[in-house]
């Protein structure tokens, strides 16, 4: 064996002297044939002849042993790869279109496949990351929602399945006394957190249980971007105090930025607390969902269903031991793959389908291009077979060309999707999770080389096919002039595939596009217009303020925000905001009976809000009155209801005069109601978003005020709150929030105001992956659409011309302008007919899989399919149009003589 | 009349040329001139095919070759019996001996 690779080798490498070799051998015995004849007797010139006739022709002899030479294949196709591009090369026009062609093609389906490959396949940076799964409690108005701390603590004695789980949840990451006060990102994390994720300190110490309990000496983790920019990477930082969020912390460890992790609840943060040692008693009832999720190692062997029948086991348990509480207790698992990607999923994979469809109508194209070529190639043939080249030669040689061409295309395609991702990705930067992780990649390259010569093959399977099976001595006969039955159906079939698959892609992008127009007819209710939001946190510590001082607090921040010149309405705000975060609390409305276990009560979303609050938002009052500044501490507690609060449970009668008793959390020990009275209904606000509140089970919702809040929630203020503020229209946000930052912070030095976003932003990225959808299935509804038409009219075209003399015939017999017009466009209506049929059949079976990404549209929706039918028929006799002009001109004298 | 039984089976050709080398190394031609005199002039091999054939049988590691100077001082290709050669000429002769025997047999009966 070795010694055949070594053989092949030399035959590849040592050509000039293996042929040298064979002429030198040939010779030698041509000498000793001549010798052998004159010495009987012959005369030189005679013993020659009679020697070469011997040997039988000295080339064709090398020629036979060159076949026997290993490398033979290799060489033959390198040969038939020079030979494709010299084809090219004479054929330029030709080889352009078809290379970008397959360019467009290749590089869209590289570029969907790189997103894919970041988002779907390839694996989280974290050790053996395919273990790690998420864990949520479901509650019966909430899949998927936050879990209650105790219930963890329990799941995490009881479960068999895990190794180890860690909880966490959003913590207040206000910095202060090491230089500028500063708001960064923070979570409360288990000491499993970073252990399970595979995570160890670069310095210090990861947290330990001992750190993790109530009463602890508070610590801190801080990032290796913080331990710079504060500490200016001091390695004697460990043991160093740090106060975060009001609180003196010692520094244990130092997280390296290697680590980046994000989810919808989870972000790479500057500082990690301990879970654990939360102060509030309230954080520890069993009823308290304060946000905390959970992530957990699975243990050896254990897959995700045995560990979900586990956990099942254990929520039973759970549910019998705290009935109040826990009946009915589920939980939810994924892989943290699954958790991270979540909604994204079936988009990427219906824009893989999409993806796909393009690069066989680009397929299709190039075939078509390239039968039409190989039909005046067909006499080159011919002549080769006729020299004696085998048939499958000469399939395989045109299989070559095809790969030549297709290897150019995907080499200039990933160039295209080079770009192509980056645009994508940077349309869309928040809408797609993991899109620091899509790039080229080795398996990205692979998959490209893959498609290309794959797309190579199959472009180049029916002109092989073609030719051979053509009648080779017919074809040199005909001299090219006679239509080939078999051609036109194929390119018949090509257009009819071709026009079926662009109509689906157009369906496609049809629905998303009625999705959008839904969305954005939908009424938030509230005018995102000019208001911006953005947090403000005291630098100080506010434990020891008393709830007094804190709302004299809120209200000079209020007035200094009302100052700031361009500022039309002002609301300090705290709770659910619309679009963003949400805030649930229990209740019960009067003449309601109330259930026998509290956690049986009803959940409306809750604001606590300033009274401005309904003129920044231009949230409709429907009835009463909106919360007014006599709403204040000393006055009775007031609530404002909206539309569907009220509809839900005053059903029929006036709720302005009834009460409803919010479920006061204040109190660890015991469970206390706030009663409130109902003064007016405002409008309702879209709260999960322009497509997710229809889908949500819970809509009821209250407002509150402020300066009425409890005591115990004022303590809140210390982590911060959010703002509202409407400008005047013709200010820019951006210009707007930095005047009012600089204004606010010359009389509040002690705050940090941050995360500023304009209203009309959040709107819009609630429907973020929508538009991401929109963006990529119509351009690639638009290349399908492109590449289709050109296909078309490629086919009509070429028709045309192959029937010149049929129609300059029927022109002498007398025929009509107008008929050879019809008789032409027939031709192609029939085509796109019949393409549009098989469309439309595919569609149907096609679009339920993009269902969970529409909205207020049906897959089958009528409209788009009349609607899509008509803008590709329209098109496609366009591409028609210009073929059959040309037929309609033809000279009948000219045509004639073509003959 | 030779030429049509040069083609008689493809084996045949390479167990002739192992035969005509178990001897003694020889080059193209005197490969040639020995098979007709072994087979008393009944093959008449054609160089188109005995060349191919003893490149083929190279690269299989059967028969090496080597340049020499022939009788008449003339470098000429000489090509050897390798020991993996001769293994493979005991192995033909033998399998060309069960082909005769049984077709002897099978011409014989009836």
């Amino acid at each position: 064996m070795s010694k055949r690779i070594l053989s092949l080798f030399r035959n590849l490498f040592r050509k000039r002297a293996i042929e040298q070799a064979l002429d030198d051998e040939l010779l030698s015995s041509l000498e000793a044939l001549m010798q052998e004849k004159m010495k009987q007797g012959l005369s030189q010139s005679v013993a020659r002849r009679e020697a070469l006739m011997e040997i039988g022709g000295i080339e064709q002899v090398k020629e036979e042993v060159r076949a026997v030479g290993a490398g033979r294949s290799v060489e033959r196709l390198a040969r038939d790869c020079r030979y494709g591009l010299r084809q090219l090369r004479r054929n330029p026009g030709f080889a352009a279109v078809a290379v970008f062609t397959l360019a467009l093609g290749i590089g869209a389906t590289t570029a969907i496949f790189s997103v894919v490959n970041g988002v779907l396949i390839s694996q989280l940076p974290f050790r053996n990351a395919d273990r790690i799964v998420s864990v949520f409690e479901d509650m019966p108005d909430f899949a998927q929602g936050s879990i209650s701390y105790p219930v963890f603590l329990d799941w995490q004695r009881d479960n068999r399945s895990f190794e180890s789980m860690a909880a966490y949840r959003w913590a207040n990451g206000t910095i202060t006394g090491a230089g500028q006060p500063e708001n960064v990102r923070a979570r409360c994390v288990s000491p499993a957190f970073f252990p399970i994720l595979g995570v160890n300190p670069i310095l210090g110490r990861n947290f330990n249980a001992g750190d993790d309990r109530r009463g602890a000496d508070p610590t801190v983790l801080i990032s290796e971007g913080l331990w710079q920019r504060k500490f200016g990477r001091d390695a004697d930082v460990i043991g160093k105090r740090l106060v975060v969020g009001g609180t003196g912390r010692t520094i244990v460890g130092v997280i390296p930025a290697s680590f980046q992790l994000k989810m919808w609840n989870f972000r790479t943060s500057d500082l990690y607390v301990p879970i654990g040692e939360e102060h509030d008693a309230r954080f520890f009832k069993r009823d308290a969902h304060w946000g905390t999720d959970a992530i957990a190692r699975l243990k050896p062997g254990v897959t995700v269903d045995q560990a979900r029948k586990d956990m099942a086991r254990v929520n039973a348990a759970l549910a019998a031991a705290y009935p109040d509480d826990n009946k009915g207790l589920k939980s939810t698992i994924l892989t943290l793959k699954q958790g991270i990607v979540g909604e994204m999923r079936p988009v990427l994979l219906v824009l893989s389908g999409a993806v796909g469809f393009v690069l066989m109508i680009a397929c299709v194209n190039v075939a078509n291009l390239t039968l039409a070529r190989s039909a005046s190639r067909q006499r080159e043939f011919a002549l080769r077979v006729a020299l004696g080249a085998g048939q499958a030669r000469i399939t395989i040689q045109l299989l070559t060309e095809s790969v030549v061409l297709a290897v150019l295309g995907g080499g200039l395609g990933l160039a295209i999707a080079q770009w192509g991702t980056a645009a994508a990705v940077a349309a869309v930067p928040r809408t797609l999770p993991r899109a620091e992780e899509i790039g080229l990649d080795g398996r990205v390259l692979l998959f490209t080389f893959a498609v290309s010569i794959l797309a190579g093959i199959l472009f180049g399977l029916a002109p092989a096919l073609k030719s051979a099976s053509g009648k080779i001595g017919e074809s040199l006969k005909a001299g090219g002039r006679s239509i080939s039955v078999y051609r036109s159906r194929t390119q018949a079939a090509f257009v009819i595939g071709e026009m079926a698959m662009a109509f689906v892609l157009l369906i496609g992008a049809g629905l998303m596009v009625r999705t959008l127009l839904q969305l954005w007819r939908v009424d938030p209710g509230f005018d995102p217009h000019h208001v911006i939001t953005f947090e403000i946190h005291p630098a100080s510590s506010l434990a020891d303020q008393s709830p007094d001082a804190i709302r004299a607090l809120i209200r000079q921040w209020r007035s200094s925000l009302h100052g700031v010149p361009g500022a039309e309405y002002v609301s300090l705000e705290e709770g659910a905001q619309p679009m963003e975060s949400d805030n649930e609390t229990r209740f019960l409305a009067e003449g309601q009976t109330p259930p026998a276990r509290p956690v049986d009560l009803p959940l409306a979303i809750e604001y606590v809000v300033e009274p401005e609050y309904p003129k920044v938002m231009r949230i409709p009052l429907l009835r009463g009155r909106f919360i007014t500044d006599a709403d204040d501490e000393r006055s009775t507690r007031v609530a404002v209801v909206d539309s569907s609060f009220a509809q839900k449970y005053f059903p029929g009668q006036d709720p302005i005069g009834k009460h409803v008793h919010i479920d006061d959390e204040t109190e660890a020990s015991h469970r206390g109601f706030l009663s409130l009275l109902v003064v007016g209904v405002v409008g309702h606000v879209n709260q999960f978003g322009l497509a997710g509140d229809s889908k949500s089970a819970l809509h009821a919702q209250i407002y509150m005020s402020f300066m009425q809040a409890p005591d115990a929630r004022m303590k809140n203020v210390a982590s911060g709150i959010s703002a509202f503020v409407r400008y005047q229209p013709s200010l820019k946000a951006e210009s707007f929030f930095q005047t009012m930052r600089t204004q606010f912070l010359k009389s509040h030095r002690d705050t940090i105001v941050s995360d500023n976003e304009s209203e009309e932003d959040v709107v819009a990225r609630s429907i973020a992956s929508q538009r991401f959808s929109v963006i990529l299935l119509g351009i690639f509804a638009a290349m399908a659409l492109l590449l289709a038409s050109i296909g078309i009219y490629g086919v009509l075209s070429y028709l045309v011309a192959q029937r010149t003399q049929e129609i300059g015939v029927r022109m002498a017999l007398g025929a009509r302008h107008a008929d050879v017009l019809r008789l032409v466009l027939v031709d192609g209506a029939r085509m796109m007919m019949v393409g549009v049929a098989i469309g439309v059949l595919a569609a149907l079976g096609l679009t339920h899989w993009m269902s969970s990404m529409l909205f207020g549209v049906a897959p089958t929706d009528p409209l788009t399919f009349v609607a899509v039918a008509a803008v590709l028929c329209g098109i496609g006799l366009c591409a028609c149009y210009v073929p059959a002009r040309r037929a309609m001109r033809a000279d009948p004298i000219l045509a004639l003589r073509h003959e | 009349m030779g030429q049509k039984r040069t083609d008689l089976l493809r084996g045949t050709l390479d167990l002739l040329v192992l035969k005509a080398l178990s001897v003694e190394p020889l080059h193209g031609v005197g490969i040639s001139r020995r098979i007709a005199q072994i087979t008393k002039g009944a093959f008449q091999v054609s160089f188109g095919s005995l060349f191919p054939a003893l490149h083929r049988m190279e690269e299989r590691g059967w028969v090496e070759a080597e340049w020499r100077s022939s009788d008449n001082n003339r470098r000429a290709k000489y090509y050897r019996l390798t020991s993996a050669g001769r293994a493979q000429l005991k192995a033909e002769e033998r399998q060309w001996n069960e082909v005769v025997k049984i077709m002897t047999t099978a011409v014989l009966s009836s």
